[in-house]
């Protein structure tokens, strides 16, 4: 069963930077009423990057998953990167096919951190 | 199950094991036969022509509109209106009726566990005119709270209420309510949402007592794009016209136009021919099995889907405990062992690996699943073409899921 990996299960089981920040420099709640999953993602960032991000969600295996690996994958990345990724940056990083309908479980993450940032672009 | 041509493929090599009636029945090949007969040999519009075809067509479509009329005790044909599905008619009652008659601080009563299409009309219109919406609970069976019904009503001028629940299963007891109801308020106009109750027991309005009776073509075997509403005939007399245009006009001057009477009042524009004829032809086929015997077939299918899934380690399921109080409508939640929801969109996805399809999510009733404090819930729901071979499939691909999951 290819959307259920062993690894998209072990991000599911054990998501990496699953927690909170303290001060952040921005935090967003992402929501997708079609299954309910919620996220809040807070960043960090100086020098234009993302120094750490945190995340914390209610959700399906492949939501959590993929704001697990995105958790990782965007660490350390510019503002100006971040805002680039797109729907096939995902799906190259979770190396899973998804329907339409569980793609938006998988961009759910991605879309709520560029809000993050945007809202900390535009405020600062 | 010959009868069904979808239940004949396979996809992935695998046969599919179709647990999701609620949603849309699949269609049986008289029903399809009919409909394509109408493309091919005489798809003339209705009420119009003086040829032979057209004829023909209206000929076909009145039969339709009088074979569902029986099919669900109504006194006259006329009182049968042509729609487009069960939110549809919900919505002209919501728009005409309860615009023209539902006035500041009057009261309309529902209930928690409605469809959105027999909830969102009413919370709307009650909001637009600042009426009360008053919105009747579960019992600690997920039957609807009789006392608090009974005493809501009491004031009140509009009753919408659903006849089987699409996510619990729950049957209410339309019929001694509305006996109950009437004594306590005899002026209300009660609505009944029979979207999930016209495909699986027998319905009769007329015994019912009810004002309005809502319901989809194509949750019955019939095709999608066609749906009913029936209502006494004293109140489509009454009631404004939904929809201004073709076929619902007598006379139209500069300055002012004349209408139908019904059902043709409702039914503007040309209408869904081929989809009445289906639904005609669904109608035979389920009048060909029995309506008593359809709900039999479920209701012991269903009591041995409760019996399995119980057995199951960590799940939950949702509505009366005892088949007999409920339609074959199984919703539930998985968890693993440390008491965590398995997500229903995993456990659907898992089970479609195996091409059984169940849905997930809030099944259009999230005040509900508000009031069950879910976020989601799988449901699995069997029509006649069901077997004790899908629900063995169903546990099967649950097991699964907890084995992934766990």
């Amino acid at each position: 069963m290819d959307i259920y990996r062993e690894n998209i299960l072990d991000h599911y089981r054990n998501p990496r930077n699953n927690g909170n920040i303290n001060n952040p420099d921005a935090s967003e709640v992402g929501f997708n009423p079609l299954c309910g999953d919620r996220i809040k993602i807070q960043v960090k960032v100086e020098g234009g990057k993302l120094q750490d991000i945190q995340f914390k969600a209610q959700g399906c295996a492949v939501s959590i998953a993929t704001a697990s690996m995105l958790s990782e994958y965007a660490q350390g990345m510019s503002l100006d990167n971040l805002r680039k990724l797109s729907k096939d940056d995902i799906l190259e990083l979770v190396g899973i096919s998804l329907s339409p309908t569980r793609l938006k479980c998988a961009l759910l993450s991605l879309k709520t951190l560029q809000r993050a940032v945007k809202k900390l672009q535009k405020g600062g | 199950m010959a009868d069904f041509p979808l239940l004949n493929t396979t996809i992935k090599d695998k046969r599919i094991v179709y647990l999701d009636s609620t949603a849309t029945a699949l269609k049986p090949q008289i029903v399809l036969d009919a409909m394509d007969r109408y493309y091919r040999e005489y798809s003339a519009n209705v009420f119009r022509g003086l040829y032979d075809i057209s004829e023909r067509a209206t000929a076909e479509f009145e039969k339709a509109r009088e074979k569902i009329a029986k099919f669900i005790g109504a006194a006259i044909s006329r009182e049968v209106i042509f729609a487009r599905n069960a939110s549809e008619a919900l919505n002209l009652v919501a728009s005409t009726w309860g615009k023209e008659n539902i006035k500041k601080n009057d009261v309309v009563v529902t209930t928690i566990m409605e469809h959105h299409s027999n909830f969102v009309p009413w919370q709307q219109l009650t909001a637009e005119k600042g009426a009360i919406l008053k919105v009747v609970g579960l019992d600690l069976d997920y039957k609807l709270d009789e006392a608090e019904l009974l005493s809501a009503v009491k004031e009140a001028k509009l009753l919408a209420l659903t006849h089987i629940s699409n996510v619990l299963g729950t049957i209410n007891p339309i019929r001694s309510l509305i006996k109950k109801i009437r004594k306590i308020n005899s002026d209300i106009v009660i609505v009944v949402d029979g979207a999930q109750s016209v495909p699986h027991i027998p319905v009769n309005v007329r015994a019912l007592d009810c004002d309005f009776f809502a319901f989809s073509g194509h949750k019955m075997l019939g095709p999608t794009g066609i749906g009913v509403l029936w209502g006494k005939l004293k109140y489509l007399k009454q009631m404004s016209p939904y929809m201004y245009g073709g076929e619902m006009i007598k006379q139209v001057y500069l300055t002012k136009s004349t209408f139908q009477e019904p059902p043709l009042k409702f039914e503007a524009g040309t209408p869904d021919i081929a989809g009445a004829i289906g639904l005609g032809a669904a109608v035979d086929y389920l009048n060909s099995i029995g309506m008593d015997n359809v709900r039999k077939y479920e209701e012991e299918l269903t009591e041995l889907a409760l019996l399995k899934l119980s057995k199951l380690p960590n799940i939950k399921i949702y509505g009366p405990k005892k088949a007999s109080s409920r339609c074959g409508v199984v919703a539930f939640n998985l968890f693993n062992k440390d008491k965590v929801l398995i997500h229903p969109h995993d456990v659907a996805q898992v089970l479609n690996e195996d091409n059984v399809c169940v849905r997930s999510g809030h099944h259009c009733a999230m005040p509900l699943h508000d009031n069950l404090n879910v976020v989601a819930t799988t449901r699995a729901s069997f029509y006649i073409y069901n077997t004790k071979r899908d629900v063995d499939a169903l546990v099967l691909g649950l097991k699964k899921v907890i084995d992934i999951f766990s």
